[in-house]
């Protein structure tokens, strides 16, 4: 037997196979841009890099796939001594992450044609992230965990930037990076703080000693208000919120919405895996704890969505308060909570990432496309946008028969459940507060008179994106059951 | 086709709205044509529903039952009674109305505005024949978002903040209802074991009385605000007022009467406790009679005559809410007839804004005045319409208020006593009204060359002057319709109701017990013995009642 196979066997290998094949490719990706003049003639043929990006993530795909069919009886791999463990819970997020990856890769290359900064080793960027989140749902061990999380935050630091003659962007990456190190740092003190207490950085050893001490145990309770802290940093929950503003405004648009979506997607899932893994058993202790954040996130995403003009920003706020009603479902924690996170963080993903598609669509030559009032008047200029536009709005308040509301009626179900009514109330009036400001864009662009005549910008791969959102979004608001039953899978065992 | 008739009411304007999407946005005339001809059809195809409703039937008819989101208790339940057929038919009778009141009032962007009368259609329709809670919560907001678009942007000069508030003053309720029937689906899966949204098994259910309560307090502020009762009344007017004639149309017609409905079809049988409970059916009354009284009282004042007209729906409404918390068969069949008759009435008296409005574009009331020497056939039409709103005899207003007042007078006779108040102020704000805009000499010679009805106009009054008319003289149908599902939420809310001895002494036992409105006997056997000058048509109920104050 040979001796190397102890420490990689095959099932390690299947465990992983997903963000090999991301990290190949796009290392891959880095290549072929090197070479580009020899193997495709030129940098206007730059956008052919897509297809790196879509094979890959066809691997992945199927990697996920392979995955699942080998799930064993207590539907989990285990690898690498574990690790890493490959769960419904994982593969669900990992779909998700593929679309959203999908997604950006085929709307991005006209937007950076138009900004000026198409280069090749975006796409990478892109599929090195995506192996980073990878890690972030599957990971069960610390240092796994926190290895994705910054390959993952890296990818971002440099996306965020990637307009490099553009002020805004790279001052919104500067605070990103900055704001993002200080975070981590908490995060990585407490984890020291939970491998101290249990002398193993698995989660699973780490839950069994945690469950050992009592609940509200001042150490638990540091390690667990450091780790939460660096946490909700990357879902931008309050009072960690302050990047996301700046860094959502700053940013390429088709990385704001990677950013708004797989980088949140992936970090719920990390919060998921810690808090109902070794923390579960000081829940007494965090639930006050993260109540109380959800409340303030939502306050803060809600009511400074009220007075933005810049629809980024409005979007960034907005998602803020999105991220509230996700760790709501966490508050929850029961099993209706997490089926909730999972059905919010897909929905979420298909309406935001629309919503977001047509401000790309709105950046032209010379016009950034940003404010209320670029977007006046779409209903004129293209009624098909304006009318997505609303769709994606509408689902974002979580108005039936949209996809948003199945994502929110979960949330509210499990609070109810809980008996947490008092926290239902206020999630459901700041549905009413969200409606008024998605509502000035729908107003802005049914009510208002255009400000510029110029096209709106299209591509095949943003008109089918689009179409795809646009769809999704309807059709998992109107016929849901298919897609219920796949986040149901993605249930923590 | 009869198993699936409500789908195709329910869905004809859905089908219209598809086909209207693929007309050229340019070609006006084929557009006005279609929505038209959609919104004729969908009340064709809802007659039927009239001819096959058989009244003697407890329960739902037209039934269909489908699984929607079988891992949630989905269902694709829709069913029928007699509060529903009503409320269907008004629906698509203003639908179509409405629809051929914007031929030339709306000039711009006209497939959007048809396409949103076809949507609103459709989601006030599913509202009424819902059966599943999910269902009726989709369609309930559903109807916001084309309704929005509707005062957004074919409305008058302050139309955005009117939509919006419109929006949000809805949307805020309903979100809160929708915690009260999470609750529900809760508290049935915790004493069941499976989640449905069926109504039919949430009336199963066995709740404290304080968790009723609490249900009941969310169901109320969704309703509440729709209808609207005092003091969520504020988006009213401002609604109405900005909104086009079509719209207001529909909005006071229909849309007013989801809340209602609501009270009906939900808080009463699904949680019969707290329906019944003193506390609060002492504050829903009040607040009606507030209604009542304030919404009059503002009418009076009023120098704009669209916005008097929009807070007499306050008053109105006011007494369709007192007779559902009188909780007696009288009172709830009042409501819902006086459902019909403030659609049929205030229906008319917008559509007699608009017309006025579209010639003039102004509706202060001191702009007018004489209007009966030139425009005759209008002045009649609104004469007739003004007397409905008014409860004239003979006319549909009187015998819901009627019927409405001795339901509240047997629950509680200072309701009524105050309640009759808003009858005598109602006439006074609509003839004050009639006298200022049509008689008297042409004061303002803007008015000398105003152009009387053309035929489509006519067309308009005429179904709906025919419809008052035919309740105000022969009501019986309404009633006979009425009688099955009155009863079963009757004998939901209040056991026994109708197990007293059937006696006449009706009037004593409530004089004895005013307060609690003490279970009298629907003295129907004997309303039809005391009435010996009156028509077989006039509903026995009333008459009983009628002999009994003589």
């Amino acid at each position: 037997m040979n001796p190397f196979s102890q420490f990689f066997t095959s099932t390690d290998y299947l465990t992983i196979i997903p963000a090999v094949q991301l990290a190949l490719f796009g290392c891959a990706i880095l290549l072929f841009d090197a070479f580009e003049d020899f193997l495709f003639g030129g940098p206007q043929h730059r956008k052919r890099l897509v297809f790196g990006v879509l094979a890959a993530e066809v691997f992945a795909g199927m990697g996920l796939v392979k995955q699942q069919m080998h799930l064993g009886p207590d539907g989990l791999i285990s690898g690498f001594g574990g690790s890493v463990t490959v769960d419904g819970f994982g593969i669900f997020f990992n779909w998700i992450f593929i679309v959203a990856a999908v997604i950006v890769a085929v709307v991005s290359y006209k937007y950076l044609e138009i900004a000026g900064e198409h280069h090749g080793e975006y796409y990478s960027l892109v599929l090195f992230a995506q192996s980073g989140m990878y890690f972030l749902a599957t990971g069960t061990d610390l240092v796994t965990l926190f290895i994705g999380l910054e390959l993952m935050a890296l990818c971002f630091y440099v996306m965020v930037g990637f307009l490099r003659t553009d002020k805004r962007s790279n001052e919104a990456a500067m605070k990103y990076l900055l704001l993002g190190a200080f975070s981590t740092g908490l995060l990585v003190y407490g984890f020291s703080v939970m491998y101290g207490l249990a002398g193993s950085t698995k989660l699973a050893i780490i839950a069994n000693r945690l469950a050992a001490l009592p609940a509200w145990d001042p150490i638990v309770f540091l390690a667990m208000a450091t780790t939460a802290a660096g946490l909700l940093f990357k879902i931008s929950a309050a009072p960690f919120h302050m990047w996301a503003p700046d860094a959502y405004e700053g940013a390429p648009t088709s990385v704001t919405a990677y950013l708004s979506v797989a980088s949140k997607a992936a970090s719920i899932a990390f919060l998921v895996r810690i808090f109902m893994g070794p923390l579960a058993a000081s829940r007494a202790a965090w639930e006050p704890v993260l109540a109380v954040v959800a409340v303030a996130t939502l306050t803060i995403g809600n009511l400074a969505a009220i007075n933005q003009t810049n629809i980024k920003r409005l979007l960034a706020y907005s998602s803020i308060s999105h991220a509230g009603y996700m760790l709501l479902g966490l508050v929850a924690g029961n099993e209706t909570g997490i089926t909730g996170i999972a059905v919010y963080v897909m929905v979420y993903t298909f309406m935001n990432l629309g919503a977001f598609l047509v401000l790309i669509s709105l950046r032209r030559k010379n016009i950034i496309g940003e404010d209320l009032d670029d977007i006046a008047g779409l209903m004129h200029k293209s009624p098909g946008h304006a009318v997505l536009m609303l769709i994606f709005l509408l689902s974002l308040a979580g108005i039936p028969p949209t996809a948003g509301f199945l994502g929110k009626y979960y949330i509210f179900l499990a609070l109810i459940q809980t008996g947490h009514y008092a926290l239902a109330v206020i999630a459901t009036l700041y549905v009413a507060v969200a409606i008024y400001y998605y509502f000035k864009i729908v107003r802005s662009m049914f009510a208002g008179e255009e400000t510029e005549k110029a096209p709106l910008a299209t591509s095949l791969g943003l008109r089918l994106a689009l179409g795809a959102t646009g769809f999704f979004t309807l059709a998992i608001g109107i016929y849901p059951e298919p897609f219920l039953r796949l986040a149901q899978t993605s249930l923590l065992r | 086709m009869d198993q699936h008739i409500l789908s195709i009411v329910l869905l004809t304007p859905l089908a219209g709205l598809a086909v209207l999407l693929f007309l050229p946005a340019s070609n006006r005339g084929l557009i006005r044509i279609w929505a038209n001809l959609t919104s004729l059809a969908g009340f064709l195809i809802s007659l039927p529903l009239v001819f096959r409703f058989d009244k003697n039937l407890a329960g739902f008819q037209f039934e269909e039952h489908f699984d929607w989101i079988p891992s949630l208790g989905v269902h694709y339940h829709l069913g029928m009674d007699g509060i529903s057929l009503l409320l269907v038919m008004l629906t698509t009778l203003m639908g179509f109305i409405a629809t051929l009141c914007s031929w030339s009032a709306v000039e711009d962007r006209v497939k959007g505005y048809y396409a949103m009368f076809m949507l609103l259609q459709t989601g006030m329709i599913g509202v009424f024949i819902s059966l599943d809670f999910f269902l009726f919560y989709v369609f309930w907001e559903l109807v916001l978002v084309p309704m929005y678009f509707i005062i957004g942007i074919w409305g008058g000069p302050r139309k955005l903040y009117a939509a919006i508030k419109f929006f949000l003053y809805t949307l805020a309720g309903s979100v809160l209802m929708l915690l009260g029937i999470l609750t529900l689906y809760f508290q049935h899966y915790a004493q069941f074991g499976f989640y449905t949204f069926e109504i039919s098994e949430l009336m199963k259910l066995n709740l404290p009385l304080h968790m009723q309560q609490w249900v009941f307090w969310a169901f109320f502020l969704g309703f509440a605000i729709k209808v609207p009762m005092f003091p969520f009344h504020t988006w009213l007017p401002d609604a109405h007022v900005e909104a086009p004639t079509a719209g207001s149309v529909i909005l006071a017609a229909v849309l007013l009467k989801m809340g209602t409905y609501g009270f009906l079809r939900f808080s009463l049988p699904l949680l019969p406790g707290a329906s019944i409970d003193q506390t609060i059916v002492q504050i829903l009354a009040v607040l009606s009679i507030i209604g009542i009284v304030y919404g009059a009282l503002v009418s009076l004042m009023q120098q704009d005559w669209k916005k008097l007209v929009a807070y007499s729906s306050v008053s109105h409404l006011g007494f369709c809410t007192l007779g559902i918390f009188s909780l007696n068969p009288n009172g709830i069949a009042g409501s819902v007839l006086q459902q019909i008759n403030h659609g049929i009435s205030t229906g008319m008296l917008f559509l007699v804004i608009g017309v006025i409005y579209e010639r003039r574009h102004t509706r202060e009331i001191k702009e007018y005045g004489g209007l009966a020497h030139v425009m005759p056939r209008f002045a009649t039409i609104f004469a007739i319409a003004m007397f409905s709103s008014a409860g004239l005899p003979l006319l549909n207003g009187f015998v819901g208020e009627f019927t409405i007042l001795q339901g509240a007078f047997e629950a509680n006779r200072i309701w009524a006593a105050f309640a009759v108040t808003g009858v005598i102020f109602g006439a006074a704000y609509l003839l004050w009204l009639y006298q200022r805009t049509m008689l008297g000499q042409i004061t303002n010679a803007k008015n000398l060359g105003l152009r009387d009805l053309n035929l489509r106009e006519v067309a308009l009054f005429l179904p709906l002057i025919a419809w008052a008319i035919w309740i105000g003289v022969y009501p019986k149908p309404y009633f006979d319709v009425l009688r099955q599902p009155v009863t079963q939420i009757v004998e939901r809310v209040r056991p026994g109701y109708f197990d007293a001895p059937q006696q006449a002494g009706w009037q004593a036992k409530s004089a004895s017990d005013p307060k609690t409105g003490a279970p009298a006997p629907l003295a129907r056997k004997v309303g039809q013995s005391l009435s010996p000058v009156s028509p077989p048509a006039a509903p026995p109920a009333i008459l009983a009642r009628n002999g009994g104050v003589r």
